[in-house]
């Protein structure tokens, strides 16, 4: 599974190149190649992400309790979640070993505000055009205004979804985007009277909203359940973090793998060892590592996270609505974990209702008004902080000198554990939608849709629906040019004079 | 016929008194001459010459040249703060200034002021200099990086400390500041966190350590209000005190 077009075997007819370049995304750019023969039957897909890993050496000399405040640059989409991954590794550098009940509580308030505003934004934004119009629909409509102008009750709803929880985070973290809420060791501040008030009295609509948004995505899996299930369809390990009693938490626990049977082969291990379970595996084609388990090795060990497997790797969710639609997915996936892709999407509604309920959850508790924000301990000089961010599990680990200025930093982002799922995901949609047919803006957003519903990223191709440029040349293996097409930001398709040296791959 | 004894700030009366500078007297009176190097507790800089003022039609820095009554000066203007901004550019690009990763950022006076002056962007070329951080001393950190070479830092460390840790050495545009010790590291030299120079950078060079992002946004100091806004009328002098 998932290695079988990653290289075209021997052939004895020539390949023609077909490249998407870029597909491109916030912090870098990622493209799609493939190798085609005469009858354009799909002999090799990459999904290529050029990721800009400049954090890891930006870090290193700077002051540790700097870091978690620099490094959330990262992104602009899902700081938060390098925010507090980041804290929770200086929280070991300065000897936090328990927060306070303030300050976690104010920690996990601002990680579910991220998860609800960012899977928000996903879905209602991002997704729910190729939802709700089809993938390979009308270009002029396939877009959020589109789904305003059809659909203006589903637009709004999510529009004030991401808000609330942007509010979530403004309030916990300073501002929307980009706080500075967490600190080593805790918090900097706690959360107002009146700042309790005004999200109380909004949560109950948010959780409604948030049902009616598990319903919507249910309604059309299931009314299209055929392409649904099948669409970009593999089998693959799940990661994530679980509680200690098995149950999904996406602030804290510890790291938990089954394999595409559903067994579980890893259970509550310690993410301070990740080094130890995960390798990276360097591809000369790939500036992105592909990590895999190492006790199972590259083949085999390569995994899932996010939306998708975390509702399956965990025993239950406590809360109640989202426990029950967990129970639904599952069902529906009939006791094995779910193998398509397009299961991202459900799954990641059943979270976004998980986080307003934690919210609720979270918001009747007097602690978060506490006066006791940080603790320390014994001084360490290297933590390993782990979390589960909106697209999956992310490691921040880093080691820091007696001067108290970081010596090593490294960073496995989401993105980065989905890449070998994403190539085949990408793999399996191009055998089955592209194989042997004529290169169309539907059929390219049907590679689209596969990389996006993992929201990896590739912000440009996820966070910037309908404005992905696309450059495709088709050319023999003799290099000579067959087709040569460019879709711009409009999705206008124009076939201009090939460029003279091809597209570089 | 006696001489008045007030000036013009931007068509404003102001009083002044003999000795003043305009940016005393104008402190005094609650007007606000933006500023960088100038302190109320040292004696005039006048290098960053953000404080340029046109007095009588002439170029000067508010901070050093005296009122005298009768006087019109201009401050607040598109000319003046056109060249402020132009000052202000060089040193943002002069220096490495990642105002979102800076935990100064909300207390830092450049920061406050660049935005007073509606500094929308780097005119200039960024210089991105190499300026390795001093970590070594076990309270304070510097942070060369932001370094705007007031001499803040200098004055008081020689002024109040009585211990001259910091000097400016090098000329033009090669200058940058230095600790006085043998190695060049502040752990190698004799200052304390207590000093009064290590709470005057009025950038991020000369940080307490293991304090980083403790004040919350919305409670910084120039969170509230912009810098402008902290020139307040002083009480007049209570009689027979030197003023």
């Amino acid at each position: 599974m998932g290695f079988e077009l990653e290289t075209a075997l021997p052939s004895d007819q020539p390949l023609q190149r077909v490249a998407i370049d870029p597909v491109s995304r916030v912090e870098g750019h990622g493209k799609v190649t493939l190798l085609l023969d005469a009858q354009n039957r799909v002999h090799q897909v990459r999904l290529h992400i050029v990721e800009f890993r400049g954090f890891e050496r930006i870090a290193q000399g700077r002051p540790y309790w700097e870091i978690p405040v620099m490094v959330q640059r990262l992104c602009g989409i899902c700081p938060v979640s390098h925010h507090l991954a980041a804290s929770k590794a200086m929280d070991l550098i300065v000897g936090a070993r328990q927060l306070t009940p303030s300050a976690e509580k104010m920690r996990r308030l601002m990680h579910y505000g991220q998860i609800l505003q960012s899977h928000a934004l996903h879905f209602f934004h991002l997704s729910s055009p190729d939802l709700l119009f089809g993938f390979d629909s009308e270009v002029a409509r396939r877009n959020i205004v589109g789904v305003i102008a059809d659909h203006p009750d589903i637009a709004k709803k999510g529009v004030l979804l991401r808000k609330y929880g942007q509010e979530v985070i403004r309030h916990t973290a300073g501002k929307r985007v980009h706080g500075t809420g967490s600190v080593p060791g805790g918090v900097n501040k706690s959360l107002s009277a009146e700042d309790r008030a005004a999200m109380r009295g909004e949560i109950e609509q948010i959780v409604l909203w948030c049902r009616e948004a598990v319903e919507l995505i249910k309604r059309l899996h299931l009314h299209n359940r055929a392409l649904y299930d099948g669409f970009g369809a593999f089998r693959s390990n799940i990661m994530g973090l679980v509680a200690p009693d098995g149950a999904l938490d996406l602030y804290h626990g510890a790291l938990r793998v089954r394999d595409a049977d559903g067994n579980i082969v890893l259970d509550q291990a310690d993410y301070q060892g990740y080094e130890t379970l995960l390798t990276e595996e360097v591809k000369p084609w790939s500036y992105m590592k592909f990590p895999y388990l190492t006790a199972l090795g590259p083949q085999l060990g390569w995994y899932k996270v996010g939306p998708l497997a975390r509702i399956q790797n965990c025993d239950y969710i406590p809360t109640p609505h989202a426990e029950a639609e967990r129970r639904e997915f599952c069902d529906h996936a009939g006791g094995k974990p779910f193998a398509g892709t397009l299961g991202y999407h459900w799954a990641r509604m059943v979270e976004m209702l998980f986080a307003a309920e934690s919210i609720e959850r979270i918001l009747a508790d007097d602690d978060l008004e506490g006066r006791e924000l940080t603790v320390q301990g014994e001084r360490r000089r290297e933590g390993v902080g782990v979390i589960e961010a909106p697209r999956g599990t992310l490691i921040h680990h880093y080691r820091v000198g007696d001067n108290d200025l970081v010596t090593m930093a490294n960073l496995i982002v989401s993105t980065t554990h989905n890449n070998q799922a994403m190539n085949t995901a990408v793999r399996e949609v191009a055998k089955q939608y592209l194989d042997g047919r004529e290169i169309t803006e539907g059929l390219l957003n049907h590679i689209e849709v596969a990389i996006r519903a993992y929201d990896p990223c590739l912000s440009c191709a996820t966070h910037a629906l309908g404005q992905m440029p696309l450059e495709v040349l088709l050319a023999d293996a003799d290099g000579n040019t067959l087709d040569y097409v460019l879709r711009d930001h409009e999705h206008t398709i124009r076939r201009p004079p090939a460029p003279a040296g091809g597209i570089a791959l | 016929m006696s001489e008045p004894s007030h000036f013009k700030l931007d068509g404003e009366d102001i009083p002044c008194r003999p000795g003043q500078t305009v940016m005393q007297a104008a402190q005094a009176a609650g007007r606000y001459i933006p500023h960088l190097c100038w302190h109320p507790d040292f004696a005039p800089h006048g290098s960053c010459k953000i404080c340029v003022v046109k007095a009588d039609g002439r170029t000067v820095a508010a901070c050093t040249f005296e009122a005298r009554p009768g006087m019109q000066v201009e401050n607040r203007t598109p000319e003046m703060d056109d060249h402020r901004r132009r000052l202000l550019n060089m040193l943002f690009v002069e220096g490495n200034h990642f105002c979102p990763s800076c935990e100064k950022s909300g207390n830092c006076t450049l920061q406050a002021t660049a935005y007073e002056l509606g500094m929308a962007n780097f005119h200039f070329d960024h210089f991105f200099p190499d300026r390795p951080v001093d970590a070594s001393h076990p309270d304070v950190m510097l942070d060369f990086n932001r370094c705007i070479q007031c001499e803040l830092c200098v004055r008081a460390s020689r002024d109040v400390d009585g211990k001259q840790i910091f000097a400016l050495a090098g000329r033009g545009i090669r200058s940058h500041l230095i600790v006085n010790s043998a190695s060049g590291r502040l752990a190698d030299s004799n200052f304390a966190v207590s000093d009064r120079a290590a709470s005057v950078c009025p950038v991020g060079v000369i940080l307490k350590k293991r304090v980083g992002f403790a004040i919350p946004i919305g409670s910084r100091r120039y969170d509230a209000a912009p810098i402008s806004a902290e020139a307040q009328p002083s009480p007049p002098p209570a009689q027979g005190e030197r003023p």
